[in-house]
């Protein structure tokens, strides 16, 4: 089955068309930029330019495979709701996959994955031999608790590399779409219902409340 | 290619809204009104007293594809039906205008039906033409909202759309906000002034005409000022306090309203009658206020002008608004969008759609 995977958790906008069959996947076209303010420009001609490459039109897609954070809220909620929409509009299922696991899914040993969060801030899961443990976190470099991760990786390690009490990878690593449907598979082969995706925001909204107006009477 | 936009055949467009607090997905067909699905959110913010940006976003990607189902199937329509989508590519919050710029470029790939960034302000105008049928042009838009309080002279309303006069501080709809928090109002205020001036005394107190001053009308002719209108009323306000006295609300309110109106009607009346335009129309949230509505109507009839507005649930936001300008596009042989428009918070008011522009 072809699959169109979406992640814009990160400051990369990503598009992939992955082809998923029994248990291969088959990268068959990729498109990313980083930019992170450019998401709801280059989400949507990414999709039209993997579908070109690949000599697929929209009528082709199976199923959309969506990360769903955590991630800075703006650019995560284009690429969340254009799955959904895009899903809808072909009349095909869509699933989630936290995009922490597209990156430390691919980990050996004990690795710290971590995003920018911004705000001084990183998101990130400690994975076991690329399992996961536990749900997403969200603090500065400098308040992560013991996680006995050897290194770590992700753009979040790259950037506070000097912060981080492991080896961090230098090169900033985005989350991995092929990885993504991976981990989406055993729903995609079994059919499962689509999903309302639900994003991982892992903060609460600013909010001042504003001042109580002042009492008068009628 | 030019449709008869009243017809059966008249393009049928499905308009995606989500520019502030409002999830709001329409569809038309030509002037026809076939669904108006709007999801709120604005409970959530009436305890900030204001619209929090973030939270309006989240409501938005929560709402958006199930406020498109629900309005699919209140037309009776599925996707297929459409002869376009268009949404509000700006002006507006900038990341809730990006749920719905994403979810218009992902349904119009998935389904291959031409896609349209086009202006809020424009859609506040066009939905006009769901009420009312086409707009002669060129007609004047008095286009009162949240944000903005506008003259516009509308020659041609698929493109051609000029600002005579606007607002040097806060918009209508914000004064109108405002004062109803001096006032304990809750927010959005302008729908509990609009109730209280029903009891009130509207010459209770004179409140100052911003911009009306003989050397004003020179140089600042066709626009408003309404920041000194607010301030006015919070000294009065205040001044009442400091006397130990009750403000009378009802009172306040019906003044201040009295003073809004009478600048924004006064100004768009004379603005016609100096261009030799025959047609006044009201759009945006204001427009849904009963005394400006009422005002108009008297002013218009007097100079011998055809007043126009719709509906008080057309004039908020919404997606009807966005399709019927959409339709209204198609209907014109205008250009469809390139999918790499951005959404613009800050989008010029003469900018009608992005389809001729990239
Ligand atoms: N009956 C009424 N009387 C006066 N003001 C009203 C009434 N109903 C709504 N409003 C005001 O209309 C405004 C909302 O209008 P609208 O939804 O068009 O604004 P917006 O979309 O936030 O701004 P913009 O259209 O400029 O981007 C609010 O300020 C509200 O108080
Ligand atoms: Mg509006």
């Amino acid at each position: 089955m072809r699959v169109l995977a979406l992640d814009t958790s990160t400051s990369a906008v990503q598009a992939a068309l992955v082809d998923l069959d029994d248990d291969e996947l088959f990268l068959t076209a990729f498109r990313r930029e980083v930019n992170a303010r450019g998401h709801v420009e280059r989400l949507a001609p990414f999709i039209e330019g993997c579908l070109a490459d690949a000599g697929r039109t929209r009528a082709d897609v199976d199923a959309v495979v969506s990360g769903v954070g955590p991630g800075p809220f703006t650019g995560l909620r284009v690429g969340m709701v254009t799955a959904a929409a895009f899903a809808d509009g072909a009349g095909i299922p869509v699933y989630g996959v936290c995009s922490l696991d597209g990156i430390g899914g691919n980990t050996r040993g004990r690795a710290l994955a971590a995003t920018d969060a911004r705000r001084k801030e990183i998101y990130w899961a400690v994975y076991d031999d690329g399992r996961r443990e536990g749900e997403p976190q969200v603090c500065r470099p400098s308040e992560l608790p013991e996680t006995r991760a050897d290194y770590a990786i992700g753009e979040g390690a790259s950037k506070y590399a000097g912060e981080l009490p492991m080896d961090a990878e230098t090169e900033p690593v985005y989350p991995d779409l092929v990885k993504l449907v991976e981990l989406a598979a055993p729903r995609l082969l079994a059919g499962a219902p689509s999903e309302r995706l639900t994003p991982l925001y892992l903060r609460r909204p600013d909010a001042q409340p504003a001042a109580a107006p002042p009492a008068a009477s009628a | 290619m030019k449709n008869d936009s009243a017809g059966d055949n008249a393009p049928v467009v499905m308009g995606i809204e989500t520019s502030c607090d409002e999830t709001g997905v329409g569809i038309v067909r030509g002037h026809e009104l076939l669904a108006d699905a709007v999801a709120s959110s604005v409970d959530e913010h009436a305890r900030f007293g204001g619209v929090v940006p973030e939270v309006a976003s989240r409501a938005h990607l929560e709402a958006m594809v199930p406020t498109v189902q629900r309005a699919l199937d209140d037309a009776g329509l599925t996707l297929g039906d459409l002869d376009g989508i268009a949404v509000t590519a700006g002006p507006g919050l900038a990341g809730a205008l990006m749920v719905g710029v994403g979810a218009a470029k992902a349904y119009s790939i998935a389904t291959g039906v031409p896609l349209y960034g086009v202006n809020h302000l424009s859609a506040h105008i066009a939905v006009d033409t769901l009420e009312n049928g086409p707009i002669p042009e060129p007609a004047i838009g008095l286009l009162v909202s949240g944000g903005h309080s506008s003259i516009m002279m509308v020659e041609d309303l698929a493109g051609k759309v000029t600002q005579l006069g606007a607002s040097i501080d806060d918009a209508a709809g914000e004064a109108f906000d405002k004062v109803a928090r001096l006032l304990g109002l809750p927010f959005p205020g302008g729908p509990y002034i609009d109730r209280a001036a029903k009891e009130g005394d509207r010459a209770f107190v004179q409140f100052p005409r911003g911009l009306t001053a003989a050397k004003d009308m020179e140089r600042h002719r066709y626009d408003f000022s309404f920041s000194g209108l607010k301030t006015a009323v919070a000294r009065w306000i205040e001044a009442r306090r400091a006397e130990g006295e009750d403000v009378p609300v009802n009172d306040v309110a019906a003044a201040f309203q009295e003073a809004v109106c009478d600048v924004l009607t006064r100004k768009a009346i004379l603005a016609a009658k100096e261009h030799g335009v025959e047609t006044v129309l009201l759009g945006g949230g204001v427009a849904a206020n009963s005394r400006l509505r009422a005002l108009a109507t008297e002013r218009a009839e007097a100079a011998g002008l055809t007043l126009r507005y719709p509906r008080p649930k057309l004039c908020t936001d919404n997606g009807a608004m966005v399709a019927a300008l959409g339709s209204h596009l198609v209907a014109a042989g205008v250009a469809p969008s390139r999918i790499d428009f951005p959404a613009n918070s800050s989008m010029d008011v003469e900018v009608v759609s992005l389809a001729n522009r990239l």
